[in-house]
């Protein structure tokens, strides 16, 4: 050994240099076949985004010709009629996220506390499992929820009930994002406000829910921009108006019931105001998401 | 000494009060919450009860669909469900896993957080959008390239029987498909994410190509919580309701055909709860809604169930 190393210092140039390595038939398949895998696994990511880049271009091509002013402070022109806005739609849609917010917010930020805070409760651990089966429920049973307890008894479709409903649909988001924040926050924290005598309720509303307050925001934001989408469960609680609605105890039209109705109709026109009234909702919700993401970046960094 | 101790206690006192307070407040929200739900379950058992008094357990068995007639069989819808579902499982499982798989293992670091990102919005997209783009882009896709495709060179076969419609089964599908991708994607990478590296490490020090690392060292341990993330699909799927109700075709026919219109439960509640005739046909649409109910619950739970599972297992 020490003496063939002794007598050339340059070892042999290793074969690779004369040529391309011949490996074994069985190494070379093995080689091929995990390259054949990689190309796989990135086309099946590529066909994962492309949908959305179809239909996020076929959207705006479609709903850009047809956004003007008109569609945000007119009423919906009847059938046949060219023009007409959606203002009604839209005002509607932010009057009943408003209202929902307003029910489910409080809500949510609560049961997500007690849930995170008190695990050993027995209460709070049914709550935690009564708000993971709600956040399985289909969208049009909450419909129908509304519609039994709400529309029946008051006697009509109302924008109350269809607030309801999409209340209903908020609260476990926000419950549950409010819980997985609240346990990213260390014990340290608690201890250290327990420690300096201060009541429970104190260090958990003062210093815990301070301490994940803007995360806690971002999660509440991303249920509004799903509430705002949502279509089913209004189809039949708000159902929908042609006119400026004026009341909260009458129907009032959505955005996204519009957009169905519109849709679904046989008018070119309607077609046409369906899809600005896409574009309009695809882009609040997007707009709310990407914010949303990026303060919860900087926050966690 | 003495002076300061009643203080304290009063302090004490005090505080003790406030937890109470505050404890006592979040139980009742918690009882509001729970009492809530009971209700809104007990109001639609309630209003369904009449259907299911009439029919009693032939209701998920006929398939007959007849409000006029008062004939209430819930099979033709329960069946448009369930393969809807099933088919966008089909084609929505090997994309998702296959993305997740290229999120945690393939992708270089900087790629990964603006595809998952991108992944991501497609849940955030709303379900009428989807149901827009179905009708007036994929619906004429379908027809005109897809049908003639399959149909002229597999026609003989049912499920690629059937006419050019562009809305049906098939349209529904898809659009279902596009919209479980990110929820499987995300489970599927946390699933994948949670195997330890070590085990990576392990099969690469062995000599193990990138390949056999991702179906050695990263699928064989996550086959179960794959297979939770995808039951979760498809309990997004069975409850999906305005996107489908826009490209199904509406029409309750049990049919082998993958282009022939058909109808699901969430869409015959969102088509015909509006303008139902009569009693006896909003307590048939309640009643289909309480199956959906108990249905996608039992789905979602049996996910999560399994999902926990293999989280608890792999994290030992």
């Amino acid at each position: 050994m020490f003496d063939s190393r002794s007598k050339d210092h340059a070892p042999e140039p290793p074969p690779a240099f004369a040529g391309p390595v011949k490996l074994p038939s069985i190494q070379r398949r093995r080689h091929f076949k995990s390259l054949l895998a990689n190309v796989i696994l990135i086309t099946l990511a590529g066909m994962a985004i492309l949908p959305l880049i179809f239909v996020f271009t076929y959207i705006t091509s479609a709903g850009l010709p047809a956004l003007n002013l008109d569609l945000f402070y007119r009423l919906p022109a009847p059938p046949g009629e060219t023009g007409g806005g959606m203002a009604n739609a839209i005002v509607g849609s932010l009057v009943m996220v408003v209202l929902s917010s307003l029910m489910a917010m409080p809500t949510g930020l609560l049961c997500g506390l007690y849930v995170a805070e008190f695990p050993h409760q027995r209460l709070a651990r049914i709550l935690r499992f009564i708000i993971d089966l709600m956040t399985g429920i289909p969208s049009i049973v909450i419909g129908l929820f509304a519609y039994a307890t709400l529309v029946v008894p008051l006697g009509g479709f109302s924008a109350w009930a269809g607030s309801a409903a999409l209340a209903v649909i908020m609260l476990p988001i926000v419950s549950r994002t409010t819980e997985e924040i609240l346990r990213l926050i260390p014990a340290q924290l608690r201890e250290a406000g327990l420690a300096l005598g201060l009541p429970r309720w104190k260090v958990l509303v003062r210093m815990i829910m301070r301490a994940g307050r803007s995360a806690i925001a971002t999660g509440v934001f991303l249920a509004i921009a799903r509430a705002a989408g949502e279509t089913a469960p209004l189809l039949f609680t708000s159902f929908n108006n042609q006119y400026w609605n004026t009341g909260l105890r009458e129907p009032v039209a959505s955005l996204p019931v519009q957009i169905y109705t519109y849709a679904i109709s046989p008018y070119e026109e309607w077609h046409r105001l369906a899809w600005a009234g896409s574009l309009i909702l695809v882009s609040v919700v997007f707009a709310i998401n990407l914010i949303c993401r990026l303060v919860l970046k900087r926050q966690t960094k | 000494m003495s002076a300061k101790a009643p203080t304290l206690a009063i302090n004490r006192r005090k505080s003790v009060a406030g937890d109470e307070v505050f404890n006592f407040v979040l139980r009742s929200i918690a009882v509001c919450v729970l009492g809530g739900f009971a209700a809104l379950t007990v109001f639609l058992a309630h209003s369904a009860w009449p259907a299911i008094d009439a029919a009693g357990a032939g209701f998920l068995w006929s398939s007959a669909w007849d409000p006029v007639t008062g004939e209430f069989g819930a099979l033709a819808f329960l069946w448009g469900t369930v393969v809807s579902s099933l088919l966008a499982l089909l084609l929505s499982a090997p994309v998702s896993i296959g993305a997740a798989l290229f999120l945690t293992d393939l992708a270089p670091r900087p790629v990964r957080a603006p595809v998952a990102f991108l992944i991501e919005m497609l849940a955030a997209i709303p379900s009428v959008v989807y149901g827009i783009w179905g009708i007036f882009v994929l619906a004429p896709v379908i027809r005109e390239y897809v049908h003639p495709l399959l149909n002229g060179y597999l026609g003989f076969l049912p499920i690629f029987e059937g006419p050019p419609f562009g809305l049906g089964m098939l349209s529904a599908a898809f659009v279902l498909a596009v919209m479980i991708t990110p929820t499987i994607t995300a489970v599927c990478r946390e699933v994948f994410r949670s195997v330890p590296d070590p085990l990576r490490e392990a099969a690469i020090g062995l000599g193990a190509t990138r390949w056999e690392t991702i179906r050695i060292a990263v699928l064989k341990p996550s086959v179960s919580g794959v297979f939770g993330a995808m039951i979760l699909g498809l309990g997004r799927a069975l409850g999906e309701t305005m996107a489908v109700t826009m490209v199904i075709g509406n029409r309750p026919e049990i049919s082998a055909s993958l282009f022939k219109p058909a109808a699901t439960m969430a869409s015959v509640i969102a088509n015909e709860y509006t303008e139902a005739q009569g009693d006896a046909h909003l307590s048939a649409l309640a009643a289909i809604g309480l199956v959906l109910l108990l249905v996608s619950s039992l789905v979602n739970l049996g996910a999560r169930w399994i999902i926990k599972k293999t989280e608890s297992k792999t994290h030992v």
